[in-house]
């Protein structure tokens, strides 16, 4: 390979990395002036509170006369004037070691933090590094059991799929699901459908449909949805009026949605201002820390913070993703239910996105995800999720590594088909009974088996807004629903809706960090987390580790020996092993032997690379006697390691050099006077050796023993990561081996009958 | 009565015989045959001003005061019909107001008619910042 340099004066390492995905990610230089700063901005004003007669008259370096809107607010709501002098008197540096220090308890703290203002919030989390504010997150949270939250939704607003989805997400253990669509008029359908979807396999799955406000709400009212969350604050005055609202308004709106029973909580993020063109030259968290202060101010359970559509932007600038997680840390700081972010997906590499999640999967979270995309990326109506349908295996499998809970649980493909079934059959019926439709089986049958909306021959977006118009218009309501499902026979499916929109009767589920497990509602209150160190806190139960470890896929011993029982007929016609007695030294100085291992073709009978064991030996013996040498086969009983194999054959044979074979593929060629591991050629990549290399191996084995120094056969690798694919596989194999092997067995004599061709 | 307490919690699972529905229907009369024969409507499954102020009661009895207090307003909101809680809200929104003396007078609507003093302070104080901060422009 002597190409001519390129003509460019660039290094070639450059053009490799310009087409990684990595760079497809935007990267913004620090400007604080413009407002790109993650934390401790330059700008930021120093943390200040004053109290007069029990009110603030100072706050943040701003004299009450100044205040702005969220200034006034979070004074008015937020700042507990009995605790304001102790928490702003306290050092921040003291503070933040508090917030990771286990004798401290979470509620000292989120004590102190009811006196504290934006700033000094800010100013405290921003002494903590990734790996304390993680920590501290785990420690803070208000609930002890994680959770998680799925976005549904499709290309097509199409009800079947939705429904089909919900009950999907549902089986794989999503507590929330969100929806939203490409055509608002459609927001009635998509709310019916997920919400009957999600009634499939088990109750009480919390629901919203992501609407315009009051429409969202109407929706909330007809009985269809049981949360919301698309209440967004802002951090600046300007960004909020833009946002078409003020703390005064977005307050009265969270206690209309309470006064309905529906669960509700904001949405903030960092970066948010930055869009909207109004950050005031101040940094995301700070910011962000207005936001939050804000929402407990309001009175709200809880937020769905961490950079949510500004996410993106927050990573493209130093440290924006530390700033993403102590703005987090922040929000369970002042008590709040906390969906954390890990929505909007921030890069495009996926590197980047397994490393932002890890914190919150390690640490727990109220919702891990406040939008696991559970379909496919281009059906996500709300833009691709961190986590998406397509790697949703890649999350349970960080589950299991961690074992950390992130809410899911790995399923069965028998099982999802079923509920995907019953689900399409459950809406189809609920259509054609509220006269809204009527679904045939080509449509249905395309949605139980499709992957994403691209598959489905259903509805299209023009036909839903004419069955959306008419839920609405007709007025009706969840109630209609239920007695659709139970005269169509769906009689679990009616007691599940039914259920969940009970809870909203008591408004347990309004409480802080409220979710329905095991048909029960389990909050902040009732399931507090109170993590005191190791033994503490969430822990695993043997039943949930289970559910966890339980991957697609997954190897054992029988499940090797019946992939390579299968082959063992197709070896016995080709090939026959005859055990002659023991095996003795040779003295024909052209004499090759071939040490096999024990369980090669008594056990396995296949290579990694899937070659017939018949072939390999065919193709060594070929290679030797082109090479002018002589082939003697031996099978070896005290050992199956290569190395031993390979020596051991070299003391027999006449020439003093052997090669040793393992059952899996993995040869050695040996010589007599070496040290065991200092072999002459080893072909350790079994998975990746082909027949050519094999013979390769045979040609030089004879090489070597004419006293030449042939080129060693070099079996080229591509990066495969062939621990990853192959070791589990290896080390059952090896097992197998080493089972059959005894201390001190003499080697055995065998004689090769090929009986025919070997595949 | 002695005030709810995070022992009461979850209420529904602890304290049924305090919860009932709109029309006085307590939660094991909200049945699936209830429910076919239609004899329970939307009424029945919704909040009263009641649970909100004994979910109230709990979240104070939680350390959240704040919460609390939305709870509180929120007893305020349950009995008052949608068109009128979405009007206010419209109200609050900037620019929808276009004086202090509208934002006043719905204010007096709802301590009048709706006996809801806590909202109708709420929005007397909005009507105050936003004078403060010019918020009683058009915006479109």
């Amino acid at each position: 390979m002597n190409e001519e340099p390129p003509s460019a004066n660039r290094w070639r390492r450059f053009d490799d990395w310009d087409r990684r995905p990595l760079r497809l990610d935007n990267f913004a230089l620090e400007d604080p002036d413009n407002g790109f700063c993650a934390m401790s901005g330059p700008h930021d004003p120093a943390p200040s509170a004053l109290v007069r007669n029990g009110r603030i008259v100072a706050m943040d370096g701003r004299d009450e006369a100044e205040f702005d809107m969220i200034d006034l607010f979070i004074a008015r709501y937020h700042l507990d004037p009995a605790i304001v002098e102790e928490a702003m008197g306290t050092d921040s540096l003291e503070i933040a070691r508090r917030l990771v220090d286990l004798t401290t308890p979470r509620e000292e703290l989120v004590r102190l933090a009811h006196g504290m203002t934006p700033a000094k919030l800010a100013e405290v989390v921003a002494h903590l590094n990734a790996l304390e504010i993680a920590f501290a997150y785990g420690k803070m949270r208000a609930r002890a059991t994680p959770g998680n939250q799925a976005h549904v939704t499709n290309a097509k607003d199409d009800p079947l799929q939705l429904a089909a989805d919900a009950a999907t997400a549902v089986a794989f253990g999503f507590d929330e699901i969100e929806t939203t669509m490409r055509v608002s008029r459609n927001a009635w359908s998509n709310a019916l459908a997920c919400c009957v979807g999600a009634a499939v396999g088990r109750p009480g799955v919390l629901f919203q449909c992501s609407s315009e406000e009051a429409e969202e709400l109407r929706i909330g009212m007809a009985g269809f949805t049981s949360y919301a969350e698309t209440v967004s604050v802002y951090g600046t005055e300007k960004s909020f009026i833009d946002g078409d609202d003020t703390p005064w308004s977005k307050a009265f709106l969270a206690a209309a949605y309470a006064s309905r029973g529906i669960k509700m909580r904001c949405t903030s993020g960092a970066a948010a201002e930055l869009l909207m063109g109004f950050h005031e030259r101040k940094s995301l968290l700070y910011l962000e820390a207005r936001c939050l202060c804000m929402q407990r101010a309001m009175g709200v359970q809880g937020t769905q913070n961490g950079g949510i559509d500004g996410a993106p932007l927050a990573a493209a600038i130093p440290g924006g993703v530390r700033e993403l997680m102590a703005e987090n840390l922040i929000a369970v700081w002042l008590d709040l239910e906390c969906a954390s972010g890990n929505d909007a997906r921030s890069s495009e590499s996926e590197i980047r996105v397994g490393a932002k999640i890890l914190p919150f999967l390690i640490a727990g979270s109220d919702l891990i995800c406040s939008g696991f995309g559970s379909i496919l990326k281009y059906d996500n109506s709300f833009n691709p999720s961190s986590f998406n349908g397509e790697e949703m295996e890649d999350y349970l499998v960080l589950q299991r590594d961690f074992e950390a809970d992130g809410g899911l649980t790995p399923q069965g493909e028998d099982r999802i088909l079923d509920l995907r079934t019953r689900a399409v059959d459950a809406i189809s019926a609920v259509i054609a009974e509220l006269g809204l439709g009527d679904p045939d089986p080509a449509m249905k049958r395309s949605v139980v088996y499709a992957s994403g909306s691209d598959e489905t021959r259903s509805y299209s977006p023009g036909q839903v807004a004419v069955i959306s118009e008419a839920i609405r218009e007709r007025h009706i309501t969840v109630l209609d629903v239920i007695r659709a499902l139970h005269v169509r026979g769906f009689i679990e499916e009616a007691a599940n809706l039914l259920f969940i929109v009970k809870l909203r009767v008591s408004g347990d589920y309004l409480q802080t960090g409220a979710l329905v497990r095991g048909g029960r509602v389990i909050s902040a209150i009732n399931d507090p987390n109170r993590y005191e160190g190791p033994g503490s806190g969430y822990r695993l139960t043997a039943e949930r580790r289970r559910e966890i470890a339980a991957i697609r896929g997954q190897l054992d011993r029988r499940e090797v020996l019946r992939a390579e029982a299968a082959f063992e007929a197709a070896e016995a016609a080709v090939i026959r092993y005859r055990t002659m007695g023991p095996a003795s030294a040779g003295s024909d100085p052209r004499e090759i032997v071939v040490g096999i291992s024990p369980a090669f073709g008594t056990r396995l009978f296949r290579t990694l690379a899937g070659h017939s064991l018949a072939r390999v030996l065919a193709e060594i013996i070929a290679g030797i006697e082109s090479g002018g040498g002589t082939a003697r086969i031996v099978r070896l009983r005290h050992t199956a390691d290569t190395s031993f194999l390979g020596l051991s054959a070299a003391r027999l044979a006449g020439s003093g050099i052997g090669i040793g074979l393992q059952a899996k593929g993995t040869a050695v060629i040996h010589k007599r006077d070496r040290l065991p591991h200092n072999n002459l050629e080893l072909f350790s990549n079994a998975p990746i050796t082909t027949l050519a290399h094999y013979r390769g191996l045979g040609e030089n084995a004879a090489a070597y023993a004419r006293g030449e120094s042939p080129e060693p056969v070099v079996v080229p690798q591509r990066g495969e990561a062939l621990g990853a694919r192959y070791h589990g596989r290896v080390a059952l194999i090896y097992a197998i081996e080493t089972s059959l092997t005894t201390d001190g067995a003499t080697p055995e004599e065998i004689v090769l009958d090929f009986l025919g061709t070997a595949e | 009565m002695t005030k709810l307490g995070t022992d009461d919690y979850p209420l529904a699972e602890r304290r049924p015989e305090i919860v009932t529905g709109r029309r006085g229907k307590p939660l094991d009369a909200l049945t699936i045959e209830a429910v076919l024969s239609g004899e329970v409507t939307m009424e029945d499954l919704r909040i009263t001003p009641q649970a909100l102020r004994q979910q109230a009661e709990i979240a104070r009895a939680a350390g959240r005061p704040t919460l609390a207090a939305n709870f509180e307003r929120a007893a305020e909101l349950a009995d008052i019909p949608q068109e009128v809680v979405m009007r206010i809200y419209e109200l609050l929104r900037p620019g929808r107001a276009r004086s202090r003396a509208e934002l006043e007078a719905a204010a007096a609507m709802l301590r009048r008619d709706h006996a809801a003093p806590l909202i109708a302070a709420f929005v007397e104080e909005a009507a105050d910042v936003y004078e403060r901060r010019g918020l009683f422009a058009a915006r479109y």
